[in-house]
């Protein structure tokens, strides 16, 4: 028997289970209400509800409050957003608005709407009486608050003081992407200097060591601007053909933008002694993509996507290091179609 | 303890499979500086010659040469207990010594014979913490985190710093240990002032409440939906009744 077989199976025993149960208990069930057995289809007169003010007015209006309160509370945080930078105002502001957006809905239930429990045995549901006594119920229950239009404007205020604070980060976005990933401040002959503004030279680094290069006299803010500059052993490059000469020395640079999510790549896995440690490699703290130094950036591991983009280096008459083009792929995190641009290959 | 174990079962019968080749090959090579066999080269011979080989030029795929990595090195690995390995591909960690103190120096002073820097002389008191906590999350808080909690690599274990002192800060600075790469730009007052910050984070100030082991914020936030969870529940209690049958 297939396992479909066996559900289906299981399926109709357990409906057939239900129909047996049923079968049995309605009669006995009968049985019980056999006392008081009106004729059926004699409409029995039910009085109108009775409009005593049950709900108490008190509770009305402090819940108004407390839904007015809890819009100032949204409203707080959409002016926060934009007229000052506290994530703690922001937190406190929404919070606050729906903890007594919440004390004031469990007012609302338990004070301002009138309470009945009513247990029914719904014998036959065709009794004019009874759904007239029904329909009663629900009249009495909207009849008794009030102050309906209070409470119901209170409700859209703080319904539109919460929609504002939902759409307020929305003002976030940035611009688009635009031509960003393929112009960076690095072209041929850019210097490459360390983070105090001093040029990096072949002398910097020994085997095995990095430093973050970043282009003479261009913002920092750049998407393109930081590089992680490691110097390997000559012997051990594998670069591609095409990349022959882009690394002087050993000398390697590689965007520091991650190209999974767009994390500062800040550590070189760097073995001392290769035949029994593991390999160089770059690591993205955020997600643990790892990228092969010697061989342009491929990803080994995580999950990157894309290798991380070379920057092909050469070394200036006085030693320092220089760019000898820009990137040979687009930098910064991946999207999709990034590298379907005709201009992906800015070199 | 089965670390340690296993450990000194390893050294044991590394020891006793030394002692036995030594005893077919009656010439034994002479130490690099001569006259007599020094308490240094009779460990190194015991301890460390299966991998670094017994003129400690390495042996091949095994362990590298020690020619020149001097007491630097030496004291490092030695004094926290990441050396001798069980297996030469096993990712050296700190743990407890084999050794006692003056093995440790003895082995220390046979390598450091062999040339190669000294111990370095750190002084974090004389550093600066506000430096030191800057160049230490330049260099160092990408693997080891900026409160000196480790973390991983792939393949690779980062060391907690919780048990590093000064001097083995500047010696991991100097030497790179295992997949670490070396920092040999940075000068001498900035090993201090990142000595000083290490220092600092062994016993940090908790401004804000809790520090929760300083593990991050993922522990921290568990607290909070912890914390969050039972207001819930009393909130829960106090809207809701409890049906009477």
């Amino acid at each position: 028997v297939s396992r479909g077989g066996i559900v289906a199976r299981l399926v109709a025993a357990l409906g057939g289970l239900r129909g047996l149960r049923r079968f049995q208990t309605s009669p006995r069930h009968r049985e019980d209400k056999g006392g008081n057995d009106e004729a059926p289809g004699r409409v029995e007169e039910v009085p109108p509800p009775e409009l005593d003010e049950s709900s108490d007015p008190r509770a009305e209006l402090i819940v108004a409050l407390l839904l007015i309160a809890a819009a100032v509370g949204f409203a707080g945080f959409v002016v926060f957003y934009v007229a000052y930078d506290d994530t703690q105002l922001l937190g406190l502001c929404l919070g606050l608005g729906l903890v007594v957006a919440g004390v004031a809905s469990a007012l609302a239930g338990k004070r301002v709407v009138i309470q009945e429990k009513a247990t029914d045995e719904y014998e036959d549901h065709g009794e004019p009486a009874e759904q007239r006594q029904v329909q009663n119920h629900l009249v009495e229950g909207k009849v008794g608050v009030t102050r309906r239009k209070l409470l119901f404007s209170s409700l859209a205020v703080v319904g539109a003081a919460l929609g504002a604070a939902a759409l307020a980060p929305v003002a976030s976005l940035g611009p688009r992407v635009g031509r960003k990933v393929y112009e960076t401040p690095w072209s041929e002959g850019k210097r490459l200097v360390d983070e105090k503004g001093v040029p990096i030279s072949i002398d910097t680094l020994a085997e095995g060591e990095f430093v973050t290069g970043l282009p003479a006299g261009e913002s920092l803010e750049n998407l393109g601007s930081p590089v992680i500059v490691v110097r390997l052993a000559e012997d051990e490059l594998e670069l591609p053909e095409d990349r022959a000469g882009s690394a002087p020395a050993g000398f390697v640079a590689y965007s520091k933008i991650c190209t999974h999510a767009g994390c500062a790549v800040s550590m070189l896995r760097s073995p001392k002694y290769e035949p029994t440690q593991p390999s160089p490699a770059l690591v993205c703290p955020c997600h643990y993509s790892t990228f092969n130094p010697a061989d342009g950036g491929s990803v080994e591991f995580g999950p990157a996507g894309r290798p991380l983009p070379q920057l092909p280096l050469r070394v200036a008459e006085d030693g320092s290091l220089e760019a000898a083009g820009g990137f040979y792929e687009p930098v910064g995190p991946s999207y999709g179609g990034i590298r379907e641009d005709p201009d992906a290959r800015p070199l | 303890v089965r670390r340690a174990t296993q450990l000194m079962l390893a050294v044991g019968l590394l020891a006793a499979a030394i002692a036995s080749a030594a005893m077919e090959t009656p010439a034994a090579p002479a130490p690099p500086n001569g006259a007599g066999e020094s308490e240094g080269r009779r460990l190194f011979v015991q301890g460390c010659s299966s991998c670094h080989g017994f003129d400690a030029r390495g042996v091949e795929n095994h362990g590298p040469s020690l020619i020149g990595v001097g007491e630097e090195a030496a004291d490092f690995y030695l004094r926290t207990g990441r050396m001798p390995l069980d297996r030469p591909d096993e990712e050296p960690v700190r743990s407890d010594s084999p050794y006692d103190d003056e093995q440790i120096e003895a082995l220390v002073d046979y390598v450091g014979g062999l040339g190669g820097p000294p111990i370095p002389s750190v002084h974090p008191e004389d550093g600066d913490l506000a430096e030191g906590q800057k160049l230490f999350t330049d260099h160092c808080a990408g693997c080891h985190q900026v409160v000196a909690q480790g973390g991983i690599l792939p393949d690779s274990v980062v060391p907690d710093l919780g048990a590093a002192n000064a001097t083995d800060v500047a010696e991991a600075i100097h030497i790179g240990p295992y997949v670490m790469p070396t920092f040999d730009h940075l000068d001498e007052s900035e090993v201090d002032d990142i000595a000083r910050y290490v220092e600092y984070t062994h016993d940090p100030e908790d401004r804000g409440g809790w520090g929760l082991g300083h593990i991050g914020p993922i522990p921290e936030g568990m607290v909070a939906w912890l914390l969050a969870g039972a207001a819930l529940l009393l909130a829960i209690r106090l809207i809701g009744e409890r049906k009477t049958q």
